[in-house]
């Protein structure tokens, strides 16, 4: 077997053209395909009108200042804006498709908000013929809103509140420049108290009074009450976030595990299924397996040449990110585990493909057929579909190494789930597929 | 490691001795693809340095039985008096890495058949061939006939005492088939190798084979020699070795 592996090595040396190919297209596809998934939806265009008078954009809410422009201009830093100076303009652009939408700011959100009385509005003009930018603009800008209520309720709250405390306890209270002294329900109560015991016994003055201080004792226990009250009315929903399935790996080091993990696919199943097929092509194999090498040692010496190769090209596709993305090489025992895991499946399956082609391009052809749908079945994300048919995917996926490679590559990275598990799955599909490979080769005598 | 052909050799009929004087002998070879019979009880012996051409038409049953000789194929029943470590086979296609030097190819084959002096044995082969000079070049750049010799070359590293050769002149043009089978003629006068050949080339048959063996749906017709072939036929293809050969197969009925 080693002077075979040896043989190919000197064939693999040999063809440096096909070599620089077999590892420069996977990695440029994987690559791309790392990049699409590291970054958001491009910046759609949006016509921006904000009517905000430049000296009229803070509120003042129980003292404190809250400058709206603050969130009008992050609504615009994350479009591209086209500049409009009015509504119909505005409109006029999204008809005309100069922009996918428009955001208008109308002039009385200040006041509006001001007052406290009423709710004040943004409008959001859209196209919806690009519905994924479509759907950014409206999720960009209920993000945006979403913050700004988040403050504003809060301040609310809290001016309510203090409102609420002056109520029970008492004290000063500044209204239109004048200073009012409260009086408050505790010091009412108490003066009324005072009062009650000064009275005769049976003055017929007792049971009002009693009545009055009583209601006040009642008002002060529950406006006390009141505080978590209109806390909570203030954040009413909290969200808790809990990772159910999948990994919670970054985005990046999600890209980056499947980049890796495309090149590792592409780089094994043609080198695997290409150098069997090649031992077809050149005629060699009936000679070779007449007595000269077993076809179970003729089909492990290719495994494990493609899968020493491409587990090299992967490794150092991964450390040259590592030095981008901020990968921790502390892990890189658990990168090569990984990768040897999915490198060795990925070969099998490559020599599974080489068995059935007598020649290397139709076993190419064939390994990039099957290499392409598996890889994209394995990134469908639940919810994209519906749940029988992403049953069915995962149920398919997991008959290929694309998804537990991915798995296992993830949770090496960024201890993003299980490494056991999807390395246990590779081994039985490496199985699997040698034993298809071998049934593949009892065909050719 | 066991080798698979050894064991389907003996798994065929078992390795039976030959009559004496025979190098190989072949008894009752019978094989079935489906429904289609590709060899009918197929008899033959063959002596030390003998040269044997197996002829016929297309579809006759030539490459499966030496296929079966050489052990690449499982007979369904009869016999073969050596196992296939004990011949050798140059297949119609060069068999050949075309990346690697003609050097590279017979060293890795030498290593694979075990040859206990790999290098002796590459230095001979290049001699025996005359392709001392091409020995660094890559095979892929090598004209049709050197290929083929580097073929042939490979097929006796195992130093064989029966080599087998499928067509082996069906990609040369008449020089370098000459010089083929001046290799080949010396190695059955000088070594004793008993060479069975496959061939749709009447003329090469009749020049140098000692035996000839006519096949016919997998049926053999004749074992003889060309001029007992001959003798055969009746009336004007009397002589003419080509003649003769389509009388006799018009005569049964092909």
């Amino acid at each position: 077997m080693g002077w075979l592996l040896l043989k190919d090595l000197r064939i693999l040396r040999r063809s440096p053209l096909l070599v620089a190919l077999l590892v420069l297209y996977p990695v440029l596809v994987a690559a791309l395909i790392g990049f699409a998934l590291s970054r958001g939806p491009e910046r759609p265009r949006v016509a921006y009108l904000n009517q905000l008078p430049a000296n009229d954009t803070t509120i003042d809410l129980g003292g404190e200042r809250i400058d709206l422009s603050r969130y009008t201009e992050a609504l615009s830093a994350n479009v591209e804006t086209v500049p409009v100076a009015s509504r119909s303009e505005a409109l006029e652009a999204v008809r005309e498709g100069e922009a996918l939408g428009a955001i208008v700011i109308p002039p009385d959100v200040t006041q509006r908000l001001q007052s406290g009385l009423e709710p004040a509005s943004l409008e959001v003009l859209y196209n919806a013929e690009d519905p994924v930018k479509a759907r950014y603009l409206q999720d960009l800008v209920k993000s945006q809103v979403q913050d700004a209520n988040g403050v504003l309720t809060r301040r609310f709250t809290e001016v309510a509140l203090d409102y609420l405390d002056l109520l029970v306890r008492g004290g000063d209270l500044n209204f239109l420049g004048r200073q009012f002294n409260v009086l408050g329900l505790e010091r009412s109560e108490r003066i009324l108290r005072a009062a009650l015991e000064d009275l005769p016994a049976r003055s017929s003055a007792r049971p009002p009074l009693e009545q009055v201080i009583g209601f006040a004792a009642l008002a002060r226990e529950n406006l006390d009450l009141a505080d978590d009250a209109l806390t909570a009315v203030g954040s009413p929903i909290q969200v808790r976030t809990q990772v159910v399935e999948g990994s919670s790996a970054s985005l990046s080091s999600f890209a980056v595990a499947v980049a890796v993990t495309v090149t590792l696919m592409f780089v094994t199943l043609l080198l695997a299924s290409g150098l069997l097929a090649l031992e077809r092509e050149e005629n060699a194999f009936r000679r070779l397996v007449r007595g000269l090498v077993s076809r179970t040692a003729l089909l492990g010496e290719k495994v494990v040449l493609a899968a020493l190769c491409s587990l090299a090209v992967a490794l150092v596709m991964l450390a040259g990110l590592a030095l981008f993305v901020g990968l921790d090489f502390s892990r890189a025992g658990l990168w090569a585990l990984a990768l040897a895991g999915g490198a060795l499946a990925f070969a099998a399956m490559g020599v599974a493909i080489g068995a059935l082609a007598r020649e290397v391009r139709a076993a190419s052809l064939l390994a990039f057929m099957v290499a392409l749908p598996i890889a994209f079945l394995a990134l469908v994300p639940s919810g994209a579909v519906s749940a029988g048919l992403y049953g069915a995917i995962r149920f398919v996926s997991a008959l290929f190494p694309f998804a537990p490679t991915l798995d296992a590559v993830e949770a090496a990275l960024s201890d993003a789930g299980d490494l056991l598990v999807p390395l246990l799955h590779l081994l039985a599909l490496t199985v699997g597929f040698g034993v298809i490979g071998r049934l593949g080769l009892r065909r050719f005598g | 490691m066991p080798r698979p052909a050894d064991v389907q050799a003996t798994d065929v009929a078992g390795v039976v001795s030959a009559s004496p004087g025979a190098a190989l002998e072949a008894r009752d070879l019978r094989k079935r693809y489906g429904r289609r019979e590709a060899l009918r009880g197929v008899s033959f012996s063959a002596a030390r340095g003998e040269l044997v051409a197996v002829l016929g038409p297309n579809g006759a049953g030539k490459t499966t039985l030496l296929s079966v000789l050489a052990g690449l194929t499982r007979a369904d029943a009869g016999t073969v008096s050596r196992p296939p470590s004990e011949v050798g086979w140059v297949p119609q296609q060069a068999a050949l890495y075309s990346k690697l030097t003609v050097v590279e190819n017979l060293r890795l084959f030498a290593r694979l058949e075990r040859a206990p002096d790999v290098e002796g044995a590459v230095a001979r082969m290049l001699d025996q061939t005359g392709l001392a000079d091409r020995g660094r070049d890559q095979v892929g750049v090598l004209s049709g006939g050197n290929r083929q010799r580097v073929n042939i070359a490979i097929g006796l590293l195992g130093e064989q005492p029966v080599l087998l050769l499928d067509e082996p002149s069906a990609a040369l043009d008449p020089r370098q088939r000459e010089r083929m089978w001046e290799f080949v003629g010396a190695l059955a006068a000088e070594e004793g190798t008993t060479v069975i050949y496959a061939t749709h080339n009447l003329q090469e048959a009749d020049r140098h084979a000692g035996q000839v063996v006519v096949l016919a749906d997998g049926e053999r017709l004749f074992a003889g020699s060309p001029r007992e072939l001959e003798a055969t036929v009746e009336g004007s293809g009397a002589g003419d070795f080509e003649a003769s050969f389509v009388a006799f197969l018009s005569d049964h009925g092909h």
